[in-house]
């Protein structure tokens, strides 16, 4: 192991020894420069590939990926009959284990599962994405992300139904599953050609989202959260901090530092939910209020760049990056479930946008309306832009994460601090989550190996330290474009792929209502 | 007539083993079910690669605990010339061991003092405690 770490080190110091070495008098402004390459290295190399994804339709402005995004929903959810509310309350009832047999207890568990793949999409996009959604398309942005949560919760069930399905079972008893897994065997199924291509081609973009969303984006808004409290200090040692926990923890098996986050990630969820209610109910005469500006906002837009499709677009954005519906994620953690019926971990997963969006999104968003942090024109009702004119203008000129913050502070004095901790323990959870997910999918592209294994790792450590080094735009338009194209090849596939979900649909129904798969008494 | 006996791998277990021995000798036909529960719960938190994994360590918990406590019990039970099974599950002790019993038709459960002390006794109560209040069997604690 101490190789590894050599290996480890020998890049950390890398990084962190260009900086001294380069100038030793003016330390500050070449930390700077530093971080300004960074950046601007970052968004020369990944432009095209961000242009490529968020391109607009033609004589519109409304990027296409979005629209791919919510038809895909709509498609599942009118395909299955609306299954995400048919089957809401089994869902209920598999993850309090009701049609679990005893004698697979000690098995991952239905619940597990789903709080395995919640603790990898509750995070940052639930409190800096929904700050920057509504900052930018107002609180009407709101209706459109429930909107798009609700549609969503039929996207992850077709793709986590599939993901138990295809996955990998090896002889030492461990599983691998995800998309590429079911498009490569589900297509050879249905007798499709171009499934091993499309395997490859999600393998890739899953990597890319893995390091972009799943680390980039959250050692940035970890940075910027730890700034607001420390003052300001270049990004770089926070990258440097965090690729070394995230390394001990997924190169050297530190285990306990992920079983301690695993623990207090659902009760920061449940506290954040908490101080939420708390600011909704000192507030509670706004309620109505701000509920009126979600819905008027929704269709008018009320003065937002954009108008109501502005609102729409980062309503739709802000869901999908959140609950990642449709991208394909949640279907590697699911897998992992031992269940004789795949699709009754559709069900299970379906609750994840709602818990993830139309539940904690929601609050979040609802917070910063009715704490009003978003300045209004008194005169017209409608908001008013920051002078680039690509925002609306807040209390204090805040942004993202620090938006949310000063919404929760306004009502709660101490509770920054409180989301501080959040924030980071949220950001450490998912690059957690998603070194797994690049794994598994690097591992589907070079086969399973200790070096090939460790290699995926380092990399994955030094893209932390990349991402808090760069700042916000170009890292969250990297993030955004890697995620979503990872959703391009998973919901073309799952059109081809749907059919042989709702067969299983069809026959689990049907046993269910004869009475078949009933309940066990424990 | 049959008989539960719970054991957790500890010294104490002997005891109810010895016990359930005695108990059985004296009777015409009794069939002696040792049960081993491993601590689990269905909603505790793990990451994606421990469920990854979490089929393999199962197989693994099943065996360790098959050969180290539950193997030999069943071998000094046999010797001494009676009918005896083991059942190994994950579970929560109490409710597990109960549930055992309950599906068998068992006449009665027999365990053995709790040997958990402390704190963590003081705060989630030691599962001989929870299983005397809410077995639907008659329990023998042995001391």
């Amino acid at each position: 192991m101490s190789n590894i770490y050599r290996v480890f080190f020998t890049v950390a110091a890398f990084f962190a020894a260009a900086i001294p070495a380069a100038a030793q008098e003016a330390a500050q402004e070449v930390v700077l420069t530093m971080d300004e390459k960074v950046n601007a290295a970052f968004s020369s190399a990944t432009g095209w590939f961000v242009n490529g994804i968020f391109m607009s339709i033609p004589g519109t402005n409304f990027p296409w990926i979005v629209m791919w995004l919510v038809i895909g929903a709509t498609v599942f959810t009118i395909y299955f009959a609306a299954v995400q509310f048919r089957f809401f309350g089994h869902a209920i009832a598999l993850v309090k284990g009701d049609y679990s047999d005893p004698d697979d207890a000690g098995e991952v568990s239905h619940f597990q599962a789903l709080a395995t793949a919640l603790s990898g999409t509750v995070g940052l996009g639930n409190i800096a994405g929904v700050a920057v959604a509504v900052g930018i398309g107002g609180p009407g942005a709101t209706f459109w992300m429930i909107l798009a949560g609700l549609l969503g919760m039929a996207s992850k069930f077709t793709e986590c139904t599939l993901g138990v399905k295809y996955r990998n079972e090896y002889p030492d008893g461990s599983v691998s599953g995800g998309p590429m897994y079911y498009i490569a065997k589900g297509f050879n199924e249905l007798g499709l050609p171009g499934g091993k291509i499309l395997a490859v081609v999600f393998s890739i973009f899953c990597i890319l989202g893995a390091l972009g969303g799943g680390n980039m984006f959250q050692a940035n808004q970890a940075h910027a959260q730890i700034t607001q409290i420390t003052g300001d200090f270049p990004g770089w040692i926070t990258g440097i901090i965090f690729a070394t926990i995230v390394f001990a923890v997924i190169v050297g098996g530190i285990k306990s530092i992920a079983k301690v986050t695993e623990k207090i990630v659902p009760l920061m969820g449940i506290l954040y939910v908490g101080a939420a209610l708390i600011v909704l109910i000192v507030n509670y005469n706004l309620i109505g209020w701000a509920f009126g500006q979600i819905f008027a906002g929704a269709f008018t837009g009320l003065g937002v760049a954009g108008g109501m499709v502005g609102a729409l677009i980062q309503g739709f954005k802000r869901a999908a990056f959140s609950n990642e519906a449709g991208v394909g994620s949640a279907a590697i953690a699911h897998s992992a479930v031992k269940t004789k019926e795949p699709i009754t971990e559709g069900f299970v997963s379906l609750l994840e946008p709602l818990i993830d969006t139309v539940v904690v999104c929601t609050m979040t968003a609802l917070v910063i309306v009715i704490s009003q942090q978003l300045i209004i024109d008194p005169n017209t009702g409608n908001y008013v832009l920051n002078e680039a004119g690509t925002a609306i203008a807040t209390v204090g000129d805040t942004s993202g994460v620090a938006l949310t913050s000063a919404a929760f502070g306004s009502a709660i004095s101490w509770f920054p601090y409180v989301l501080a901790i959040a924030v980071i323990l949220f950001a450490f959870s998912t690059m957690i989550s998603w070194s797994y997910y690049g794994l598994k999918a690097w591992t589907y592209l070079f086969g399973e190996g200790k070096t090939k294994e460790l290699i995926f790792k380092i990399i994955f450590c030094i893209f932390i330290v990349i991402g808090a080094a760069a700042s916000l735009g170009p890292v969250i338009d990297f993030s955004d474009a890697a995620i979503f194209a990872m959703a391009v090849v998973n919901i073309f596939c799952l059109y081809f792929l749907m059919k042989i979900v709702r067969r299983e649909l069809v026959s689990y129904s049907a046993r269910l209502k004869s009475g078949e798969i009933q309940k066990f008494t424990h | 007539m049959k008989l539960v006996i719970g054991l957790d791998g500890q010294s104490s277990g002997e005891k109810a083993l010895e016990f359930a021995t005695q108990l059985a000798a004296n009777m015409e036909t009794c069939e002696l079910i040792v049960v081993y529960v491993i601590e689990w719960s269905p909603f505790s938190f793990q990451t994606a690669e421990e469920n990854a994994q979490r089929h393999k360590r199962r197989e693994e918990e099943i065996s360790i605990a098959t050969d180290r406590v539950l193997t030999p019990a069943i071998d000094t039970l046999t010797k001494a010339g009676l009918t005896a099974r083991a059942i190994v599950r994950h579970g929560d002790v109490a409710d597990t061991i109960d549930a055992i019993a309950h599906k068998e038709g068992a006449s009665q459960i027999i365990i053995a003092r709790s040997s958990a002390g402390g704190f963590s006794k003081r705060i989630f109560g030691s599962s001989t405690a929870n299983l005397v209040m809410n077995a639907r069997v008659p329990v023998t604690v042995v001391v």
